[in-house]
């Protein structure tokens, strides 16, 4: 008899699951015949349950990891839906392609990036992940395959990106890569001292610069509230191409959990400060690799020991330009809350309209925060947060979500409704049954 | 460049260790049962940079289609220097001692069939005074243990089928490297209970591609499995028979 596991969690560790687990071998194949609930799961990357499926089955996609072709001339990539951006990246910036747009980490499927929409540093030039889709096969659990793109099964494209892997079983996928001169990044990271300089620096830059994201020193307060440091880049360009460069393939690896007691608000707050004032110049010049631009945490294998066993939650949400004084709010809550964020990630989005419907990212400006779980008191003030959020008519990130109430969920994303019409009857997840029921 | 035969190329450890043969541009021969699978990998290793794939489908317990298969591979490659042996089938081992049919079948998947394949190869290879056979064998075949003493019959009997070739074929500058890979997650082993000594087929495939690169005899992979083995054998059979592992 199979018996449920604990080996599929997701990044965060919070909250905790037990799901039998399939595994998916062949697109070829059909959707295994299992009596409960389904759901399929990549590289289990994201923070929250909506790669979980508590009490269920997960289909776990990593075998499906083959190519299937590259068109050198036009750069669309078509490869099964476990394969991983590493192996893209691995495969193609060597032949001078690039991904279209990538999160901060290459260590999640291409089925995952879809399901979740998932952005990058370059969303006011690319848009979601979503927006460089030309197509993909959707399997149902009826054995249906469904050809999906802007022109065929229309619904069922726009349902399954940022469809949080509700709608069936990506099979395969076709992604537009773009053009590079060499793997090397040219970058800057300018120091800022609060966040109306932010708005300033972020406006010129979305003009100049492919990708562009600041750092936020969460720990201060005053007159420091919202200083930073902006990263911005491009990709070389044919004149920049340096003559030498040396690839470090080196990672560590988080050996153990850390103890509860390791991350505390003066342990983050020192972290912050020292970050803040590791340069001296106001603007540093440079040429990087892209692993250490795009992922500098992948370096550390699991990092997310870091937060103990107890796990941590993580906070996005977006709100208008108009509405973005409630950053400044939030910032000043979490300061006086004591309870500081490691990585705090403030990015402005741009206009580019994602054809995902439950999609996360629209114009405005974004901020990611984590927070180690320290019991009721952390749920309590990210409530608090919601409730802000929601006054200034923002959303929150259902990728990283795990604890956001139904009600605000629904009010969030009132096309829900719509969307759900898509779900395929045989999958569920533990996020969607958390967010919707009444 | 290599031209690389791979028979039973749909197993996970074949798949991973194609990826790195294509990386290097090698041309490459495809062989296991089932034509879908093939097409699908082959496809594959095509986009990671193989020079030329190219497969057939076969069921390798058909000894008598062996020869066949090699005529084809040979004609499609023009020429063969790298052979990689890749398939069997872990049986129930509770099953086997009720009914010899199965230990039977056992036996002849993981031995006889790969005998029959490696003494046409030897034959071939032998007058063109270069080349490498790769087979895949097991730690289990290092001593007979009542958990799966079939299985491990069948590889153990394999391994010294493969040190004798070796030291026959040695003069003919034939390498012959027998692979003894330990605990691998895949989905041979699906229903295993996953510990600390398991190890994923892509890390198998770069030990193997650097046992070949060396030109080495045998190999435990990952190398933690050479020491580990060496203690099993030198248990003392009457303390042995009384353990369960």
């Amino acid at each position: 008899m199979k018996l449920m596991s604990k080996n599929y969690q997701s990044w965060g560790r919070f909250p905790p699951a037990s799901q039998y687990d399939y595994s998916m071998q062949w697109r070829t194949a059909n959707i295994p015949d299992i009596s409960n609930t389904i759901l399929p799961f990549g590289l289990g990357r994201s923070y929250g349950d909506v790669c979980l499926n508590d009490g269920g089955s997960i289909i776990t996609t990593r075998s499906l990891n083959h190519f299937i072709n590259c068109d050198n001339d036009t750069g669309i990539l078509r490869c099964e839906a476990g394969v991983s951006l590493a192996e893209i990246l691995d495969l193609c910036v060597p032949r001078g392609w690039f991904l279209p747009t990538t999160p901060g980490t290459k260590f999640v499927t291409i089925g995952g990036a879809i399901a979740n929409d998932v952005h990058g540093k370059n969303h006011h030039k690319a848009g979601t992940f979503g927006c460089n889709v030309p197509q993909f096969e959707l399997m149902r659990s009826n054995g249906e395959r469904l050809l999906c793109s802007p022109t065929s099964n229309q619904e069922y494209y726009a349902a399954t990106i940022g469809g949080l892997g509700l709608t069936g079983l990506i099979t395969w996928a076709e992604i537009q890569l773009k053009p590079i001169h060499h793997r090397a990044m040219s970058t800057e990271l300018i120091q800022f001292s609060g966040l109306e300089e932010f708005f300033e620096i972020s406006a010129e830059s979305d003009q100049l610069y492919d990708y562009t994201v600041a750092w936020i020193d969460c720990g201060s307060q005053g007159e420091a509230l919202g200083r930073g440091l902006f990263f911005r880049g491009n990709h070389v360009t044919e004149n920049e191409v340096p003559t030498s460069w040396h690839v470090s393939e080196r990672t560590l690896t988080m050996p153990m959990d850390f103890p509860g007691f390791a991350l505390n608000k003066w342990s983050v707050a020192a972290f912050n400060w020292m970050y803040y004032h590791k340069q001296s110049n106001k603007i540093i010049k440079a040429l990087v690799d892209y692993n250490p631009f795009f992922y500098p945490l992948d370096a550390i294998l699991h990092w997310n020991r870091m937060y103990g066993k107890r796990g941590f939650l993580q906070y996005q949400f977006v709100v208008s330009y108009e509405d973005h004084r409630v950053i400044r709010d939030i910032l000043q809550v979490i300061a006086a809350s004591g309870s500081s964020s490691f990585l705090a990630v403030l990015k402005t989005f741009g206009s580019i309209k994602s054809p995902g419907m439950l999609s996360f990212p629209r114009p405005g400006v974004t901020l990611a925060l984590d927070f180690p779980i320290k019991g009721a008191a952390t749920f309590e003030l990210l409530e608090r947060l919601d409730r802000m959020v929601r006054e200034a008519n923002g959303v929150v990130y259902p990728c990283k979500d795990a604890r956001l109430s139904a009600h605000n969920f629904q009010a969030h994303y009132p096309q829900w409704n719509e969307f759900s019409k898509y779900i395929d009857p045989r999958f569920s997840s533990s996020f969607w049954r958390r967010t919707t029921r009444t | 460049m290599r031209k690389v035969l791979i028979i039973g190329a749909t197993s996970a450890i074949a798949q991973a260790t194609a990826k790195v043969f294509a990386q290097q541009k090698d041309a490459l021969f495809l062989v296991g049962r089932d034509v879908d699978k093939l097409e699908i990998i082959a496809a594959d290793l095509t986009v990671r940079g193989a020079s030329q794939v190219d497969y057939t489908a076969l069921d390798l317990n058909k000894c008598e289609r062996h020869q066949d298969m090699f005529e084809q591979a040979h004609s499609s490659l023009e020429g063969i220097d790298t052979v990689l042996i890749a398939y069997g089938t872990l049986d129930d081992q509770k099953e086997c001692e009720q009914e010899y049919a199965k230990t039977k079948r056992a036996l002849h998947t993981n031995f006889l069939s790969v005998v029959s394949l490696l003494t046409l190869l030897a034959n071939k290879l032998e007058p063109q005074h270069y080349g490498c056979i790769t087979v895949i064998s097991s730690v289990a075949g290092d001593r007979g243990r009542q958990s799966n003493y079939v299985y491990g019959a069948a590889k153990g009997a394999l391994s010294i089928f493969l040190q004798g070739l070796r030291n026959r074929l040695q003069k003919s500058n034939i390498t012959v490297l027998d692979v003894k890979p330990g605990f691998v997650d895949t989905p041979m082993t699906a229903n295993f209970k996953k510990g600390l000594l398991w190890a994923k087929p892509d890390d198998i495939a770069k030990g193997i591609y650097k046992a070949i690169e060396k030109r080495k005899n045998v190999v435990y992979l990952p190398w933690f499995w050479s020491p580990i083995m060496t203690i099993i054998r030198y248990i003392p059979e009457p303390i042995f028979k009384r353990m369960k592992l």
